[in-house]
């Protein structure tokens, strides 16, 4: 292999990846939307939501509390919502996550899991809510395949996403 | 996971206020958020440019695997076709031949129907497509149902036009980009579509439920005529949509209407066809029967 040569000592992970690989990937779940997939009912989970909460219960700490806005903004644009929709919620999820981590608990995986879970079922009927509040609240079951899909498929975005991190932060 | 580190800052002042500071941010986030939000819902068409621009960016994606899906798509269907082949057949067979005589039946009708139009002079008012076309993508991870048509306003889509397919109403352009269109579909709760009875012209009104289905509630309160397999077809009031395009079909009945099935599922038609606002097209032939008679009055009166 002709690998041109490379500094064995004092490598530094390339800048660009590091800052910005987590956002372009929380912006392609957004934009999965684009797929041609025509559904007669909420069906796919919502991915930018999931890689979303994926890197925050990863790395606590390298999002901001305010990083859910202008992703959650991105999400809006695609996503079909009302504009302002994610961008509210998500940044009351960020609120919640941040909060959670200044009690400064170790916590396991099956942990992360719950509470991703509670985060995806908060931000997915609100979302229902908010686009009619009196006719939807009797409606929600039509949520239930939606949420069990996304709770289900949380730890495989995960698991995703950790590998995407490792080469992330790989030098 | 381990505790995050850099929660506690000691004494650092610094430290201390930029994680004020960015918990601040995050409430001003979410508080912009809501402001947003407000502004989306008491005026809908307001953010309609940025989600255009969204629709654009990824339009080259969707059409793209639209078409290579709509190679793929049926490939299930195919090979499904091939287990209970011989019974199919014959029960093909048997539908085959009574279809030919309602075939003979519908043709004679159509005769009939076409004498009858020509001596009402009505065939002005039957509107022709604007464009014919893909659903490219839809909302599928959010309840308002909406979905993406692959042509635009340099294809002469305006907004509010009518969208169907052979098997009925899909919805209503609702947006409209230079080479996208956002369609507001049948079944988006906030789509309230005039509709009536085919068997007795019963005026009623169907608004979606986000879920394949509509919620039909009849004009006149306290009846509840509706029984299953009622089939609901445009009502041609408000203008927008054409009279007599096929909408849903009643599968049960509630408290106050009936609840139906929309014919024309958005994940099933291959091709949707945009249609002129019916009201338009209407106001459009008055006028040109108006200059036709003013043109007759002046030559006669010469």
């Amino acid at each position: 292999m002709a690998r041109p040569y490379r500094s064995r000592i004092n490598r530094q992970p390339s800048q660009f990846r590091i800052k910005f690989i987590p956002s372009i990937t929380v912006i392609l779940g957004s934009m999965i939307t684009a797929l041609p997939l025509i559904t007669d009912y909420p069906i796919l989970p919502p991915i930018g939501l999931l890689v979303l909460l994926s890197w925050r219960l990863i790395r606590p700490g390298y999002w901001p509390v305010w990083a859910g806005f202008p992703l959650g903004m991105v999400d809006d644009l695609f996503s079909g919502q009302p504009f302002g929709s994610a961008a509210f919620l998500w940044s009351l999820v960020f609120l919640a996550l941040e909060t959670l981590d200044r009690r400064g608990v170790g916590r396991d995986y099956w942990q992360d899991w719950l509470i991703a879970s509670l985060s995806i079922i908060f931000v997915l009927i609100c979302g229902m809510l908010i686009i009619d509040f009196q006719s939807n609240l009797l409606r929600l079951e039509i949520l239930v395949p939606q949420i069990l899909l996304s709770i289900l498929l949380y730890p495989f975005v995960t698991r995703l996403i950790g590998t995407i991190d490792n080469w992330r932060v790989s030098i | 996971m381990a505790p995050p580190r850099n929660r506690r800052p000691g004494f650092s002042k610094r430290a201390q206020y930029s994680i004020f500071a960015s918990y601040l941010l995050g409430i001003l986030g979410a508080v912009v958020g809501l402001l947003l939000l407000l502004i989306s819902i008491f005026d809908p068409q307001g953010f309609a440019v940025l989600r255009t621009i969204g629709a654009e960016a990824t339009a080259p994606v969707s059409k793209t695997l639209a078409e290579v899906g709509g190679a793929t798509g049926n490939a299930g269907d195919n090979i499904s076709a091939y287990f209970n082949a011989a019974s199919k057949n014959a029960a093909m067979e048997r539908e085959l031949r009574s279809n030919r005589i309602e075939i003979l039946e519908a043709r004679a009708l159509k005769q009939e129907n076409e004498r009858l139009k020509r001596l009402l002079d009505l065939d002005k008012e039957v509107p022709d497509a604007i464009g014919m076309a893909r659903l490219i993508s839809s909302t599928s991870s959010s309840s308002r149902r909406m979905a993406t048509l692959g042509l635009g306003t340099t294809d002469g889509i305006l907004i509010g036009q009518p969208v169907r397919a052979p098997e009925g109403l899909v919805g209503r352009v609702l947006e409209a980009g230079p080479t996208t269109a956002r369609i507001l579909l049948v079944s988006d709760s906030q789509n309230v579509t005039p509709v009536k009875r085919a068997s007795d012209e019963l005026p009623a009104f169907a608004t979606g439920r986000a879920d394949g289905t509509v919620d039909v509630r009849p004009i006149n309160l306290g009846t509840n005529p509706f029984k299953g397999g009622d089939l609901l077809i445009t009502s041609g009031s408000g203008g927008l949509y054409a009279p007599g395009i096929p909408v849903a079909v009643v599968i049960r009945k509630t408290d106050t209407g009936a609840i139906a099935r929309i014919l024309a599922n958005a994940a099933k038609v291959s091709h949707v066809i945009v249609q002129p606002m019916f009201q338009a097209e209407t106001v459009a032939a008055i006028k040109q029967e108006e200059i036709d008679r003013d043109d007759a009055e002046a030559e006669g009166g010469e």
